[in-house]
């Protein structure tokens, strides 16, 4: 039988194979990424969020150098040139900022590190402009190679073999040398390493320039492939994180199977094409996303330290114990009315302040977002870096509705909730099962894939022109209507959140974050109130979304993507973390600098980095804390 | 019968047998002391007990239940109270609130929405405060407090289970001569007024002959010695063992 012959019988087969070699090169790409993310972890117990920063800037590095020195030498001394860069910049970059951080609670240094990729992101900007840059194709390597039927680009085939090339050769290192020995010495026992008389110091930028260099040596990799973008850093992160997850933290081993596993996955979906099951056809390409979802889910309920990972020890340093929380007093009680009444009056104040009730309307919308964060951040002790996923499905079932499915706007706002608490109750019911940097990681996934299936699902989200000509019904078409039906809506929550805060089930939720083995010691159900907590605050970020929604009349996959939740964060931590009134005055306070200071430049990105790091550096307690610390100095204490 | 009875708990990891064939019981209102060198496998012996590592065989019955291999969590709401050898109590919370949270947990009340937990079982968490002789801090919160006073709410809120054996992990870990033996004398107490099953393991012999009623002595993986402290105390295998004659010393 001719091979064309056996094709056409089996026309899977071929199509398989090609998208398989073609996972394999997606795979070291996502590898040389991971790994780096991986030791470092291992070693300095910081997950570092500006690692897709070092990926797209050794790509930028690469694109800019390449055609400076014309044939495989300016190629290829331009891609070593990108790792060598990368590595210095990661040496300077854990000097000035991380050995700062290496004693701060978790949520800041994942906070500060993101900080970094803002500023990275800007700097990119500054300096490359915002159009994407084209590399050359590697020299020599432009052709394709003839396989069961189909071509395969050359370079591909070369790319696939880097992966495990690197892998060995970190294997190798690792084993082999001093310098690896004592990354797996401190990767086991951070403290026997310190006691030994190890310069620590150096050992940590060291390994933090190693995996600046390795995601520099992957990004510059992708000079044939994709051109130089601003985007790419954030995408190869959420991507790396989990492989990462997946494969265990500080496995390298479990880095590069989890690599493969996902971008086989991936291919796999992409290479099945059109399928029928029960005579209903399923478009297996659209739903890659969600397949690396589901890979990350099955391994994670099976093994929740990865494929390779061991539990790690819980972090010594969770910042200071906050104080234990207070009913509201008399004088308390009135100013919280008082303010309401001053937000109930802002749009009867006249033309003079016809742009307050506009602001004012973003505030309230970021304030039950935010407050809906902090109560998982808070008193769940739970820091997600995904929170724009409720937002998005709350904003996106509501706009669903009231566009598609024609519902009224009580009802399309209620079934945009309902989709937002489904999708919470859904992701939850994983997360949970992790805690600390691990639960950072995974929600921060999850937004990711929230944000492509959106971006991809044209026929309900609209892809990236996303859904607009949302128009609210009477009484809320006015905007003084829609106002004040967005004050009532985020007083409800709010209230409801402070409520939540000082019930039984409150309790039990600062009881296992404050200790989980007393926890369950004493028989709370902790991951059960972890998973109602995280309902909870999926419902009312959905509320949140589904009021902007209307607000704007429109929702894209922009309004929705990582920097709703970081905005989210930092909002929580400007205010304080440790109070239930923070995250409403860091909310006001974001959104106010967001709509003046911010607007006005292009750079808001290094903006809002700097105020992250002025946060964590200075200002731990947020602006809660400082208001409190007055306070009790105006007692006299 | 006893409260908690142990039968031929064995466990290794890879070659090295930390636990083999270990047998004992525990009866209402009785403290029973588990001692023996570092590396005898009383921390295994203990977290097998609490549900916190799986055996490889034997059985632990709880008033005659068996309830090998069970959770911590479920251990709890079997009647088992805990306490660590670091003290872990809920930092942020006030002492009583601590209380509250642990009755709460063990009338299965946490789930409730419809009021604030503050009013909830409130003169029954005085009274376990009472009884640990903490109520005057009932209103500081936890993380300020003494390390003895940490001690004595743990305590209270290991009793909030109703539970009718006590764990305890080196109790007087950390704590003065004075503070030791006043914590072991309200153990005692609550012990004989409750009738709870006390095990606990110990490294001051002081604590261990003073106030246990019985001592078992575990020394690599086997149960060497097991009687009143007068009788182990005079039993020459226990002398081996710590005074080192056969290279088992501490």
């Amino acid at each position: 039988m001719s091979f064309e012959a056996f094709a056409a019988d089996w026309p899977l087969v071929p199509a398989l194979a090609f998208q398989a070699i073609n996972g394999f090169a997606s795979a070291s790409t996502l590898f040389l990424v991971a790994a780096g993310l991986s030791i470092i972890f291992g070693v300095t117990r910081i997950v570092n969020m500006a690692h897709g920063s070092f990926y797209m800037l050794g790509l930028y590095v690469a694109v800019t150098l390449a055609p400076l020195v014309p044939g495989p030498l300016g190629y290829w001394g331009a891609v070593l040139a990108a790792a060598l860069v990368m590595g210095l910049l990661g040496a300077l970059v854990e000097i000035t900022v991380l050995r700062r951080i290496y004693r701060a609670p978790e949520l800041y240094q994942l906070l500060a590190t993101f900080a970094l990729l803002l500023v990275i992101n800007d700097a990119a900007l500054y300096f490359w402009g915002p159009e994407d840059i084209l590399g050359p194709r590697a020299p020599g390597l432009t052709g394709s190679v003839a396989l069961l039927g189909r071509r395969l680009p050359e370079y591909d085939i070369l790319l696939a073999l880097i992966g495990p090339i690197v892998l060995t050769v970190l294997h190798i290192v690792l084993t082999r040398t001093r310098f690896g020995r004592l990354i797996r010495a401190a990767t086991q026992d951070r403290e026997m390493v310190a006691v030994l008389g190890i310069n620590e110091a150096l050992l940590f930028t060291a390994v933090f320039a190693l995996g600046a260099a390795i995601a520099g040596f992957g990004g510059a990799l992708q000079m044939a492939r994709e051109p130089a973008n601003l985007l790419i850093d954030l995408g190869v992160l959420g991507d790396a994180f989990v492989v990462v997850v997946v494969g265990g933290m500080g496995s390298i081993r479990g880095a590069y199977l989890a690599a493969v596993l996902v971008a086989q996955v991936k291919a796999l979906c992409t290479a099945l094409g059109i399928i029928e099951i029960a005579g209903i056809s399923f478009n297996m390409s659209k739903l890659t996303l969600v397949a690396e979802f589901l890979v990350m889910a099955v391994v994670l309920i099976l093994r929740p330290h990865g494929l390779f990972g061991r539990p790690i020890p819980p972090a010594h340093h969770r910042g200071s114990v906050e104080a234990p929380l207070r009913p509201l007093t008399t004088t308390g009680k009135f100013s919280f009315i008082v303010i309401i009444l001053g937000l109930a009056a802002l749009p009867f104040l006249g033309a003079a302040f016809s742009y307050a009730p506009v602001l004012a309307l973003d505030v309230l919308i970021a304030a039950l977002f935010a407050a809906s964060l902090h109560f998982l951040m808070g008193p769940g002790g739970l820091a997600s870096f995904g929170h724009a996923a409720s937002f998005g499905l709350g904003a996106y079932g509501t706009a669903f509705a009231a566009t598609s499915l024609g519902l009224d706007t009580i009802t399309a706002f209620a079934f945009g909730i309902a989709v937002a608490a489904l999708g919470a109750a859904l992701l939850g019911s994983v997360a949970v099962r992790l805690e600390g940097v691990y639960f950072a990681m995974l929600t921060l996934a999850f937004a990711q894939i929230v944000w492509s299936v959106v971006y991809q699902w044209e026929d309900v989200t609209g892809g990236s022109n996303g859904l607009f000509g949302l128009w609210p019904d009477p009484p809320f078409d006015s905007r003084t209507g829609l106002y004040l039906a967005a004050l009532a809506v985020t007083v409800a929550g709010v209230m409801l959140l402070r409520y939540l805060a000082f019930s039984p089930f409150g309790y039990g939720l600062r009881a296992a974050r404050d200790s989980a083995m007393r926890a369950e010691a004493s028989g709370i159900p902790v991951a059960r109130l972890r998973w109602l907590a995280f309902i909870v605050a999926g419902t009312l970020g959905g509320a949140a979304g589904g009021l902007f929604a209307f607000a704007k009349g429109s929702i894209s996959p922009e309004a929705i993507s990582v920097g709703r939740s970081i905005d989210g964060l930092v909002m929580v931590l400007l205010g304080g973390v440790q109070s239930l009134a923070g995250p409403l005055l860091g909310a006001g306070t974001l959104t106010v600098l967001q709509d003046t200071v911010m607007r006005e430049t292009d750079y808001w990105r290094a903006l809002l980095g700097g105020l992250i790091l002025l946060v964590v550096f200075a200002f731990p307690g947020g602006i809660a804390g400082g208001l409190a610390l007055l306070a009790r100095r105006g007692a006299g204490r | 019968m006893s409260v908690l009875a142990v039968e031929a708990l064995s466990k290794s990891y890879g070659g090295v047998q930390a636990l083999d064939g270990v047998s004992f019981s525990v009866s209402a209102g009785e403290l029973l002391a588990l001692i023996g060198p570092n590396g005898a496998g009383k921390s295994t012996c203990f977290n097998i007990v609490n549900g916190q590592i799986r055996a490889d065989s034997g059985r632990v019955r709880l008033n005659g239940r068996d309830v090998t291999g069970a959770s911590p969590r479920r251990m709890a709401l079997e009647g088992v109270g805990r306490s660590f050898q670091v003290a872990q109590v809920f930092g942020s919370m006030t002492v009583r609130e601590n209380v509250q949270t642990a009755l709460l947990a063990a009338r299965h009340r946490l789930l409730g929405f419809l009021r604030p937990a503050a009013t909830l079982l409130r003169a029954e968490a005085e009274a376990l405060l009472e009884q640990t002789r903490m109520a005057a801090r009932a209103d500081e919160p936890a993380a300020a407090l003494a390390y003895g006073d940490v001690k004595r709410l743990e305590l209270a809120m290991a009793l909030a289970t109703a539970p009718r054996l006590l764990l305890m992990d080196e109790p007087t870990a950390g704590m003065g001569v004075e503070e030791r033996l006043a914590l072991m004398a309200l153990v005692r107490d609550l012990a004989r007024t409750n009738g709870l099953a006390v095990l606990f393991t110990e490294h001051s012999m002081d604590v261990v002959f003073g106030h246990a009623d019985r001592v078992i002595v575990l020394a690599r993986g086997r149960l060497i010695a097991d009687g009143t402290p007068q009788q182990v105390r005079a039993d020459p295998k226990v002398a081996d063992i710590y005074l080192g004659r056969r290279g088992g010393a501490e």
